[in-house]
């Protein structure tokens, strides 16, 4: 007896597929604009002092972000946060894989280090400011400060829960030390490394944003809160508007970053729920 | 047919354990002790000046010593507080709002842009606006911190609403079971676990959230206490600040762990442990 196993599969006919994806649009954009259009009537009938109308909003960002801004303001900004996060993700992980191999090691250290993790990120920037002054150097120091800890105990954590058949396995087949590094123990915890990147970014968004505030000199944060204290409100909005954006951005590059590094874990997640 | 017993712990292996969580207890302790002589030892050799870095054992003393002011207590408190409400209000919204949106197919399909829209954007962006709405007011660090808070808890009530077994909801279904003894019965127990992940999250969010608004905005508490510090220049109580809220960071974390725990019971995830 054959078993035909192979499906036909019939392509939909064009004006359904059309439809289908005019469907699938008009649910990602339907509703972001019926908000817009709703803050733009309800400031259009009745001009709010805090609310500018959406399309002020859009020119004070054109012109003001656009142009000599972007370079003085934003691109430093930017770099602090890139170099921060750089750090972090570099240090942590390599810490974090010494510290989860090595037994006494991780018991020495882990109640400290979950002290440090449970310290409000905000509040490090007191003795950093302290210490290293205010300069370039002292802002990523802050973000770093912040933001490594979740990579750090997430790594530790990762490393630590390593299958032990597989160690004993790789062990057997004389793996040496760095491969069994590089095949088996960074893909096994790189789902909790990956778990604890993204805790990291946000911290270190937020971490960026306030170090900029204290010492004002320059800066995205500090920009904002110029806005603010001057009462340019649709300047303000537009930061607002540009940060935002930024944590999108930051946010979509790291599912992409995610979808690509644990594309393996995924597959397997998928068998396993069919 | 051989019934399979787990094999009952023999008294080696439970003193073996013992043996274990007391080495994992006493070199805990020693690591908590080895980093406060690091931090005294990093002031006495001079490699950051004591003008800077406050012994470890000056900011202890400082610590004990406000510890006995009222005042101090205040600042727990009102931090606290505003962190308290914060959640609450944050939780109560999300939850509703998850609930509602997560059972219907439409919402969710309609709302999913927006949410991953607004989720990211970061709550600090919100502050200017937050003061000019409000002023340096206590609500305008509400309002960052819930907006903050909510997003964590949202989206977990979300995924755990969606993880509703088909043939448990069809068969609740069929069976003619009301709104309200669905929801009771089957809607509540499936996004509990999520729930409470949310809650977690959400309370450290918060927590975090909170001593920023009171940094920057200067809402009274433990954060605005080291702004006021850092401006006279009392490194000391700074540092002595920091510590403490290192410490509250680490109390509501363990006792959301706690209550985590508690509330799940009966579920797989804590159960089982003590099975196996």
């Amino acid at each position: 007896m054959t078993l035909y196993t192979t499906t036909v599969v019939t392509p939909p006919p064009a004006r359904r597929r059309w439809k289908g994806f005019l469907i699938q649009v008009g649910y990602a954009i339907g509703f972001p604009i019926v908000l817009i259009v709703a803050w733009a009537i309800w400031t259009g009938i009745s001009p709010q002092k805090f609310f500018p109308p959406p399309l002020t909003i859009l020119e004070a960002f054109v012109d003001t972000w656009i142009g000599p801004a972007f370079f003085t303001d934003v691109i430093p900004s930017l770099y602090r946060l890139a170099l921060g996060i750089i750090l972090s993700i570099a240090i942590g992980i390599a810490a974090g894989t010494l510290i989860g191999l090595v037994r006494w090691l991780r018991e020495l250290l882990e109640p400290t280090l979950e002290f440090f993790r449970a310290i409000p990120p905000p509040v490090i920037i007191a003795p950093v400011l302290i210490i290293f002054g205010i300069g370039d150097d002292a802002r990523v120091i802050i973000i770093v400060a912040g933001s490594i800890w979740p990579i750090l105990l997430n790594t530790i954590e990762g490393v630590r829960a390593t299958d032990s058949v597989m160690t004993e396995t790789a062990k057997s087949f004389a793996l040496t030390r760095w491969e069994r590094l590089r095949y088996l123990v960074l893909p096994s915890a790189s789902p909790r490394i990956m778990a604890g990147v993204r805790q990291s970014l946000s911290v270190a968004l937020l971490l960026m944003v306030i170090s900029e505030l204290f010492n004002n000199a320059s800066g995205l944060g500090y920009k904002i809160k110029y806005f603010q204290t001057n009462y340019l409100i649709a300047e303000m909005w537009s930061g607002v508007l540009l940060l935002g954006l930024i944590g999108v951005l930051l946010a979509t590059l790291f599912g992409l970053v995610e979808r690509r590094v644990l594309r393996w874990y995924h597959g397997i997640k998928e068998v396993e729920r069919a | 047919m051989a019934t399979a017993t787990a094999p009952a712990p023999t008294r080696r292996r439970r003193s073996a354990n013992a043996a274990r969580s007391a080495r994992k207890i006493g070199l805990g302790l020693l690591g908590i002790v080895g980093m406060l002589a690091t931090w005294q030892l990093i002031p006495t050799l001079g490699i950051v000046s004591p003008q800077y870095l406050p012994y470890a054992t000056d900011t202890l003393a400082n610590l004990f010593g406000e510890m006995r002011d009222l005042e101090f207590w205040r600042n727990v408190g009102r931090t606290l507080s505003l962190w308290g409400t914060g959640l609450a209000i944050a939780t109560v919204a999300a939850i509703v709002l998850g609930t509602l949106v997560g059972l219907s197919r439409f919402l969710r399909k309609a709302t999913h842009t927006t949410v991953e829209f607004l989720r990211p954007i970061p709550s600090v962006a919100l502050i200017p606006v937050a003061i000019l709405i409000f002023g340096l007011q206590p609500q305008a660090g509400l309002v960052i911190i819930v907006y903050a808070t909510f997003w964590q808890v949202f989206v977990q009530v979300l995924y755990g609403v969606a993880d509703i077994d088909t043939v448990a909801r069809d068969t609740a279904r069929s069976y003619g079971l009301s709104k309200v003894s669905q929801f009771r019965s089957l809607i509540f127990p499936t996004s509990l676990p999520y729930l409470m992940t949310g809650l977690r999250l959400g309370a450290a969010v918060a927590l975090i959230l909170t001593i920023t608004a009171e940094l920057v905005i200067g809402i009274p508490g433990i954060g605005s206490q080291i702004t006021n510090a850092l401006t006279v220049g009392d490194w000391l109580t700074v540092y002595t600040y920091v510590l403490v809220a290192g410490l509250l960071g680490l109390i509501v974390n363990l006792v959301f762990r706690f209550i985590e725990r508690h509330a799940l019971s009966w579920h797989q995830s804590v159960r089982g442990e003590e099975v196996l």
